[in-house]
């Protein structure tokens, strides 16, 4: 029996009786919501809105129940994606709780046993949630040595804990927590307690074998298409061939003649419905349908003229000085402008969801990362109460910030209904394409200066499109301004993106880091000075000192150190609270355009450490996912029409595409542990493109550096 | 067309009946509900259906039934021996050579095709053998070094 299924009729005990755990949820977590919805279709178009902000529960019992046999289970409702939160979180429960680390369950994504919470994304899951869960594992732990004393009638500061139990240091009378709670729920509180501090950490800076392990080296981790119920049907449904095309003409006879097959229709919303989802695949391409395509002029060449014509108003991100003073003490002025491309998400396990209606309960199995708000959009769509909606998230196979909307969702529960049978939706490859919330095509304008002595002087940065995280200036420069225009969180006007644009794996910041730490580069040069060097010069910021002088130290960088078409590169940033510095070497092929990445050293500074093995594989893979939208990825469209459907057109990186890759963790017990699985992808353009400009002198201002661009900048140079 | 189809699966012998044109990938999926083997892309450009057939790596997502008749297949499911895992899952789970894992069933017969034509591959080969299994995750340089690990150890069946 999973953690689960264990709890799913558990009896709480509130004022006026018993209710399960899911009513317990139902009575507290409902009503809070004030959702924006418009209606299929177009509330996809901007995905990032999100609801008026309900919070996390107060009461501690919603994260955590001591059962009878001494076994703590954990409730989040964060959910796995890959990023090892399954694995982290219990770790800081385990630490404010005291007990010891294998004696804790979890309990992840399930909105009818665990507490609210907004979406597993930005890095938050150690940051911002973090803090929540240990706050309930001290205030129950508080608690328990309060009932403790009593128990052992001794003063409560005589009390130690280890791995839950609960010790009089004079006399050695002990008692177990769970003697304590006998499966009860715990019903006093204490309000505010101290966490631990970061010295008397046990649990962190351990690297615990992943839980998710063993399922998934065994095939046996089950993900939200591989839920199979009784009757189940698969759907695939009829999709136009643009964004905005409407349906004029469709005939489903031939489809209809397959045996076993159904067809349903609501609205825009045709479907074929089969046991076996490949029948289902076939009979649906003997649909005949016609269209009517929208006229839009744009597509990925001329798309940037488009996004600055369209921009909305800038806003003024941070200003300081004046950015006249500042021309006036530059000895050189350098002016470029910095393109970024659409790119997907393309994890390896498409947008699914399982649904069923029962007894008017809908549940939802769904690849998630924002299990709450589906289950608002979920009743919405269905004009159900909200604690008739159940969202249950299984195993994700990758989000990246792409699975935050949940089409798929609605459509399979909205499925469900219309056939009275369970409903499983399964997106292909070139469905995923073309509904993914794109991460923004952007363009970045920095025109800024430097002195005689490679001081930076001004700095007048303009972003178009990408939005203005992490926008802000971290060098020390005198006069300057940041602006931003647009962004991918929703405050665009209707027509700027001719489809979903949405949040991708460190939003903005890809665009906002590859632009300044290109232009730093190129100012480096201006003043005759090593990259590194230049870097430092204009540095106070004791950690981005710290993670660069670390980087340098370990990539072994020197100053001008020449090979031919060898090349190493530098560049910094600052996401979510997290300093990274990463330096690579490159070698460039003339001839194809063709960027080999021989190696990578990323240095990180997230304070402190949860999940050492956990931080590096972020760490890891964000470098390596990084390659791609350095090197190959842009979706390619045509008006409304998405032209890549799969991986052969879209490359991702792949094993020879490998660099030796080193991870560095600097330890910073000063800091609150912060997001470790997105800082390092924002540094892979510039640290690219500096490597490249440094192999063979060519100054590549678009992303991605596909081997024609790369070509292009040589002729140029 | 409809007909019997008779093979080995992971050991056993197995009869279906089932139109022979259909994809291997969802008569395992759905017909017998092992769902260990993935879709991802279904036009054999990501190996996330990778299953073995006689020996060798076969992308379940763009190969027919029939294809299978009279020989002997290989899913993650069958990988396990006697309940203890196959020395290239151990290999996986002491390096965490994933992270999703939506990959990893793909990853791992890949990378036992691999060691069972060369039983101690360079770098180069496992990359050059691996390179069209894609991980969005990058879990990469954790999977080279498992295959190398398990490459390296005994119990290898
Ligand atoms: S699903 Fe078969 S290769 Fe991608
Ligand atoms: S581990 Fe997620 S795709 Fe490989």
């Amino acid at each position: 029996m999973s953690a689960q299924d264990k709890w799913e009729n558990e009896a709480i005990e509130v004022a006026g009786g018993k209710v399960s755990r899911r009513e317990f949820f139902g009575l507290t977590g409902s009503g809070l919501f004030v959702f924006f919805w418009a209606g299929p279709g177009e509330f996809f178009q901007e995905p990032a809105r999100l609801p008026g902000r309900p919070s996390y529960p107060e009461d501690f019992n919603a994260y955590l129940r001591i059962g009878a046999e001494g076994r703590v289970t954990c409730f989040v409702g964060k959910v796995e994606l890959g990023q090892g939160a399954m694995t982290s979180l219990p770790m800081l429960l385990a630490e404010e709780l005291d007990v010891a680390l294998d004696s804790v369950d979890i309990v992840m994504g399930d909105t009818d046993l665990c507490p609210w919470d907004m979406g597993t994304f930005g890095s938050l899951s150690i940051r911002q949630f973090g803090p929540v869960l240990r706050k309930a594992g001290a205030e129950a732990r508080g608690v328990l040595l309060q009932m403790a004393a009593e128990r052992l009638n001794v003063p409560v500061d005589r009390l130690k804990v280890n791995a839950g139990v609960v010790t009089d240091s004079s006399t050695g009378k002990h008692v177990p927590y769970a003697e304590l709670v006998q499966g009860k729920r715990i019903e006093r509180h204490i309000g505010k307690v101290e966490l631990k501090p970061v010295s008397s950490f046990v649990v962190h800076g351990k690297s615990p074998v992943r839980r998710d392990a063993l399922e998934k080296v065994t095939g046996k981790a089950r993900y939200a298409g591989d839920v199979r119920l009784p009757g189940m049907l698969n759907a695939r449904i009829l999709r136009p061939p643009a964004h905005g095309a409407v349906l004029k003409q469709v005939d489903t006879s031939a489809a209809e003649k397959v045996e076993g097959v159904r067809i349903v229709r609501e609205g825009d919303l045709i479907a074929v419905l089969h046991e076996h989802r490949d029948v289902a695949e076939r009979a649906k391409t003997l649909i005949k349908a016609e269209y009517d395509n929208p006229k839009v002029a744009v597509d990925d060449r001329t798309i940037f003229d488009h996004l600055l014509k369209n921009a909305p108003q800038p806003q003024v991100v941070d200003e300081r000085g004046s950015l006249t003073e500042g021309e006036k003490l530059s000895a050189a002025i350098v002016e470029e402008t910095y393109l970024n491309s659409y790119v997907a998400h393309a994890p390896m396990e498409t947008h699914s969801a399982t649904a069923t209606i029962e007894n008017e309960k809908v549940t939802v199995w769904a690849g998630t990362q924002t299990p709450f708000p589906v289950k608002q959009q979920l009743a919405e769509a269905l004009q159900v109460a909200p604690e008739k909606v159940r969202v249950i998230v299984p195993y994700v196979g990758g989000g990246f910030g792409g699975k935050s909307a949940s089409r798929q969702a609605i459509e399979a529960a909205r499925l469900a209904k219309l056939t009275g049978k369970p409903v499983q939706v399964v997106w292909d490859r070139s469905e995923e394409f073309f509904f993914d919330t794109f991460r923004p095509a952007a363009v970045v304008k920095i025109r800024s200066g430097v002195d005689a002595l490679g001081k930076l002087t001004f700095w007048d940065f303009k972003v178009f499109c990408a939005g203005d995280r992490e926008a802000k200036q971290f060098y020390d420069i005198p006069h300057q301004r940041t602006v931003s225009a647009g962004g991918w969180f929703g405050e665009n006007p209707a027509g700027l993106h001719p489809f979903a644009i949405g949040p991708w794996r460190a939003p903005s910041v890809n665009t906002n880091t590859f632009a300044r730490e290109s232009h730093i580069d190129i100012l480096a040069g201006k003043a005759g000075m090593d990259p590194v060097e230049f870097r430092l010069k204009n540095l106070s910021d004791k950690r981005m000192r710290t993670v660069l002088q670390t980087a340098a130290h370990q990539f072994g960088w020197k100053p001008a150190q020449k090979q031919k078409r060898l090349g190493v590169g530098v560049s910094c940033a600052i996401y979510s609270g997290t300093y990274v510095a990463t330096m690579a070497e490159v070698a460039v092929d003339e001839r194809t355009g063709t960027v080999q990445v021989k190696r990578v050293v990323c240095v990180q500074d997230q304070g402190v450490t949860v999940n050492p093995d956990g931080s590096r594989q972020q760490m890891e893979g964000s470098i390596m996912m990084g390659l791609g939208y350095a090197l190959a990825e842009e979706v390619r469209f045509r008006g409304r029409e998405i032209l890549d459907h799969n991986f052969d057109s879209y490359e991702i990186p792949r094993f020879s595409w490998l660099p030796r890759i080193e991870t560095v963790l600097v330890d910073n017990p000063e800091v609150p542990a912060s997001g470790c699985g997105e800082p390092p992808i924002v540094n892979m353009g510039a640290v690219l493109a500096n490597a490249i400009y440094d192999a063979v002198g060519a100054r590549l201002l678009q992303l991605p550096m596909t081997p024609a661009r790369v070509k292009a900048a040589l002729q140029r140079s | 067309m409809r007909r019997t189809i008779s093979f080995t699966l992971n050991g056993k012998p197995t009869r279906l009946a089932v139109d022979d044109e259909r994809m291997l990938l969802w008569i395992l999926r759905y017909d017998l509900g092992l769902t260990g083997t993935k879709y991802g892309c279904g036009e054999g450009l990501c190996g996330a259906c990778t299953v073995v057939v006689d020996n060798e790596t076969v992308r379940a997502c763009s190969t027919p039934i029939s294809e299978v008749a009279g020989k002997s297949m290989l899913t993650i499911e069958g990988l396990e021996h006697e309940g203890k895992l196959h020395a290239i899952q151990q290999a996986f789970l002491r390096h965490n050579a994933f992270q999703c894992g939506y990959c990893t069933s793909g990853m791992i017969l890949s990378a036992y095709v691999l060691l069972q034509k060369a039983s101690r591959p360079t770098t180069a080969e496992i990359i050059r053998h691996m390179d069209d299994n894609l991980c969005r995750c990058g879990s990469h340089t954790r999977i080279v070094e498992a295959i190398q690990e398990a490459a390296g150890s005994k119990e290898r069946g």
